[in-house]
C-alpha cells in the first residue's frame, strides 16, 4: 500500500475565541495552543461550546472577537473552502447520490484532478480504512459504521493540513465505536496529520488523544495528557467529569484537610467544612472490627473489584482495589477506610 | 413461506385493490376495449379520428396548456420553496405559506373560476376598481377567457402544488452536506452544480410531471371559465359523454379517454420513478 505521510499538518494557535448567541457565550475566550501532528480532544459535556469551537477553526463559524492562527498564519476571516482542512460529522454527511469511491473522490474532483487518478486515489483510501471491496456502494447501503470509515477517507483524501471531527462515533453502537476508536487513532499517529477531536465521552478520549481540553461553558477548564487530566485534575468539574468521585465530608486547614480521620495535602489550600473529592482507586481498606465503614456491596469487575460502603457518618463510599486483595473482603463486614497519600481537591461542603 | 407471507400482504390490500379495480381498472378497460371498437367489429378508425382533426387539435392544446402551466409553475414554486426553507421552522412565513398551499392546491373548479371571473373579470371588481383609479386591465379581463387566461387561472393552484411537493425536497438537503462540500474545498456553485442541482433534479423532474398530469386532467375548471370554447381533451370527452356530438362517436371519446390515461400514466410513471430515487438517497 501507498505511504501516506501527511506533509501539510499544521500547528493551531486560538487566542481569545469568543461567540455568542444572542445571550448564551457558546464560547468564550477561549485559548489553545495545538502542535502540529497532534491528536487533541475537545471534551466536555452537552451544550459546552465543543462544537461551536471546532466549527470557528473550521471556518463554519465566525468568532466575535480572537484570531485562528493555522502554521503560522491568520486564517480568522479565510472562508471555510479555503482553509485546507477537513471535516468529519456525527452523521449522514456522505452525499447520498454518489458512491463510497466518488464520495472519497469528491475533494479531489473540486481539484481537477482526472478521474482515472482520483478513483486510484479514492480506492488506495478506501482501503485505508478497509472498506475498498465496497467502492461501488452507495451511502444507503453501508452501515452506519462504514459510512463514517468512508466519511474519514473522504475527508483525508485532501492531504488537508488539519483533521476535525465532531463526535463522529457517537451516532455508533459500542462495539463498532470502540474498533473505529483504535483505527482512527492508528490512522492518525500513521498519517501525522493535526486532529482535533470533539467528544462528550470521556472514555474516548482518555483513550485517543495525546492531550485533552476539557471545557466546561464556553471556557476551557485545563488542557493536558490524558494521565494529566486524570490525575492531577486542575478543577473540581475536571475530578468530576473524568472518571467517579467519592463526595467525603472533611475539614480544611490551610494546606490539609482532615477527611475520615486521615489527613490529606490539599491541592488548593482552603479552610473550614468542606466535600473532599476522591477516587475509587485511592481509597484504601484494611480488615478492623473497630473500623470505621460497613461493607454494602462488592461486585467483581475482572481485574478490578468494587467495594462500596458506608461510612459511619452515613456518607457513601466507593472503592476500587485489585480483585486479588478485595478477595479477603464480605458484605456487611467492618473495615478501616484510609486514602491515598495524594493531594486532593475540595468543593463547598454539600 | 416467503409466498404465504405475500399472499396474506394481499389479502390485507384487498379493500383497496377491490376499489382500485371498481373505479379505476373497470373503467379503464371498458374505454380500452370501447376505443377499438366500430360498427362493424375491431377497428383503429377511433384512434385514428381521436388524434386527428378537432380531437386532435384538443391533444395539442391540452399539452401546450399543460406544459405551460407546469414549467412555470415548477420554476415559481421552487423559487417559493426555497424562500419558506430558508426561513426559520417555526417562524410566521413558513406556517403561513404551507397551510395556504395545502388549501389553495385543492382550490379548483367552479369556485376558483367564480373567483377570478368576479375579481378580474371584464366586470370585476379589481377591474372596476383599478380602472377607478386609471389602470386599464381590460386586455387582461378578455384574455381570461382564452388559453393564456387558462395558464394564469391554473398558476393559482399549480404553484402551490408545487410548493407542497418540493418544500420536502429541499428540506431534505442536509446542512452537512453542505458544510462537508465547504470544508472540502466547494464553492457555493459547485455545491448546486454537483450535489444539490443533481438531488434535486429528480424530484423536480417528477414535480414537473406531477404538475403536467394534474393540469392536462383539469376539466371543471376550464369548464365552468371557458364554457368549453377552448377545445381541452377533458372537455371534449365531456361532450361526447354528454352526447353533444353526431351519433357512434361515443366510442372515439373512449379513444381519446384512453389516450388522455395513457398520458396521466406516463407522467405519473415518471413522478414514481423520481420518488423511489429520492426517497432511497434519503432512507
Ligand atoms: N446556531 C446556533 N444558534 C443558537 N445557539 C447556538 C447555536 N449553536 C450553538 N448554540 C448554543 O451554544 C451553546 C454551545 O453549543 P455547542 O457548541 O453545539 O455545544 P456542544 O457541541 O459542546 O454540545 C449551546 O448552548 C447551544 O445551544
Ligand atoms: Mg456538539
Amino acid at each position: 500500500m501507498t505511504v501516506l505521510i501527511n506533509e501539510k499538518a499544521a500547528s493551531i494557535s486560538l487566542t481569545g475565541i469568543t461567540r455568542s448567541y444572542g445571550a448564551v457565550r457558546a464560547v468564550d475566550g477561549l485559548d489553545l495552543e495545538i502542535a502540529s501532528g497532534e491528536l487533541i480532544s475537545l471534551l466536555g459535556p452537552s451544550g459546552c461550546g465543543k462544537t461551536t469551537a471546532l466549527r470557528i477553526i473550521a471556518g463554519l463559524e465566525q468568532t466575535d472577537s480572537g484570531t485562528v492562527v493555522v502554521g503560522g498564519k491568520d486564517i480568522t476571516r479565510t472562508p471555510a473552502n479555503k482553509r485546507d482542512m477537513s471535516m468529519v460529522f456525527q452523521s449522514y454527511s456522505l452525499f447520498p447520490h454518489l458512491s463510497a469511491a466518488d464520495n472519497v473522490a469528491f475533494g479531489l474532483r473540486l481539484r481537477g484532478v482526472k478521474p482515472a487518478v482520483r478513483r486510484r486515489r479514492a480506492i488506495e483510501l478506501l482501503e485505508l480504512v478497509s472498506l475498498d471491496h465496497h467502492a461501488d456502494r452507495y451511502p444507503s447501503e453501508l452501515s452506519g459504521g462504514q459510512q463514517q470509515r468512508v466519511a474519514l477517507a473522504r475527508a483525508l483524501a485532501v492531504e488537508p493540513k488539519v483533521l476535525l471531527l465532531d463526535e463522529p462515533l457517537s451516532a455508533l453502537d459500542a462495539k463498532v465505536r470502540i474498533q473505529l476508536r483504535d483505527e482512527i487513532r492508528t490512522l492518525q499517529r500513521r498519517l501525522g496529520i493535526t486532529t482535533v477531536f470533539v467528544t462528550h465521552d470521556q472514555e474516548e478520549a482518555l483513550s485517543m488523544s495525546d492531550r485533552i481540553a476539557v471545557m466546561s461553558n464556553g471556557r476551557l477548564e485545563q488542557c493536558g495528557s490524558p494521565a494529566e487530566i486524570y490525575s492531577r485534575p486542575a478543577t473540581p468539574f475536571v475530578a468530576e467529569f473524568i472518571g467517579s468521585m467519592n463526595h467525603v465530608p472533611g475539614i480544611a486547614d490551610g494546606a490539609t484537610v482532615t477527611v475520615s480521620g486521615s489527613r490529606l495535602p490539599l491541592s488548593v489550600p482552603g479552610s473550614g467544612a468542606v466535600t473532599v473529592l476522591i477516587r475509587p482507586e485511592a481509597v484504601r481498606l484494611t480488615d478492623d472490627p473497630n473500623g470505621n465503614t460497613t461493607i454494602t456491596t462488592i461486585s467483581f469487575r475482572g481485574p478490578v473489584t468494587r467495594v462500596i460502603g458506608r461510612l459511619d457518618d452515613g456518607t457513601p463510599i466507593t472503592a476500587d482495589l485489585p480483585s486479588v486483595q478485595a478477595a479477603s473482603f464480605a458484605e456487611g463486614g467492618r473495615v478501616h477506610v484510609t486514602y491515598a497519600e495524594e493531594p486532593v481537591l475540595t468543593k463547598a461542603a454539600d | 413461506m416467503a409466498d404465504r407471507r405475500r399472499w396474506a400482504d394481499l389479502a390485507g390490500l384487498s379493500p383497496f385493490l377491490l376499489y382500485v379495480a371498481i373505479f379505476l381498472g373497470a373503467p379503464t378497460v371498458v374505454l380500452a376495449v370501447g376505443a377499438f371498437r366500430g360498427p362493424d367489429g375491431w377497428t383503429l378508425e377511433n384512434l385514428h379520428a381521436a388524434f386527428t382533426g378537432v380531437y386532435g387539435d384538443a391533444f395539442v392544446v391540452s399539452t401546450e396548456l399543460s406544459l405551460i402551466s407546469a414549467v412555470i409553475s415548477a420554476v415559481v414554486g421552487l423559487a417559493v420553496a426555497f424562500v419558506i426553507a430558508a426561513a426559520p421552522e417555526e417562524g410566521p412565513l413558513r406556517q403561513v405559506v404551507s397551510t395556504a398551499s395545502g388549501v389553495l392546491a385543492n382550490f379548483g373548479g367552479v369556485p376558483l373560476a367564480f373567483a377570478f371571473i368576479a375579481a378580474f373579470g371584464p366586470v370585476g371588481m379589481v377591474t372596476r376598481w383599478l380602472s377607478t383609479n386609471g389602470v386599464d386591465i381590460s386586455s387582461f379581463s378578455l384574455h381570461l377567457f382564452d388559453l393564456s387566461g387558462l395558464v394564469v387561472v391554473y398558476l393559482y393552484f399549480q404553484i402551490p402544488l408545487m410548493v407542497l411537493v418540493i418544500l420536502p425536497a429541499l428540506e431534505g438537503l442536509r446542512p452537512q452536506w453542505v458544510e462537508a462540500a465547504r470544508s472540502l474545498g466547494s464553492s457555493r456553485w459547485q455545491y448546486w452544480r454537483l450535489v444539490g442541482g443533481p438531488l434535486l433534479f429528480p424530484p423536480f423532474a417528477g414535480a414537473l410531471l406531477l404538475l403536467f398530469a394534474n393540469s392536462f386532467a383539469s376539466y371543471a375548471t376550464a369548464a365552468a371559465l371557458t364554457s368549453g370554447s377552448i377545445p381541452l381533451v377533458p372537455i371534449q370527452i365531456g361532450q361526447v359523454m354528454s352526447g353533444n356530438v353526431a351519433a357512434g362517436q361515443e366510442n372515439v371519446g373512449k379513444a381519446l379517454g384512453l389516450g388522455a390515461i395513457v398520458l396521466v400514466a406516463l407522467a405519473m410513471g415518471g413522478y414514481g420513478w423520481a420518488q423511489r430515487k429520492t426517497t432511497r438517497w434519503l432512507r
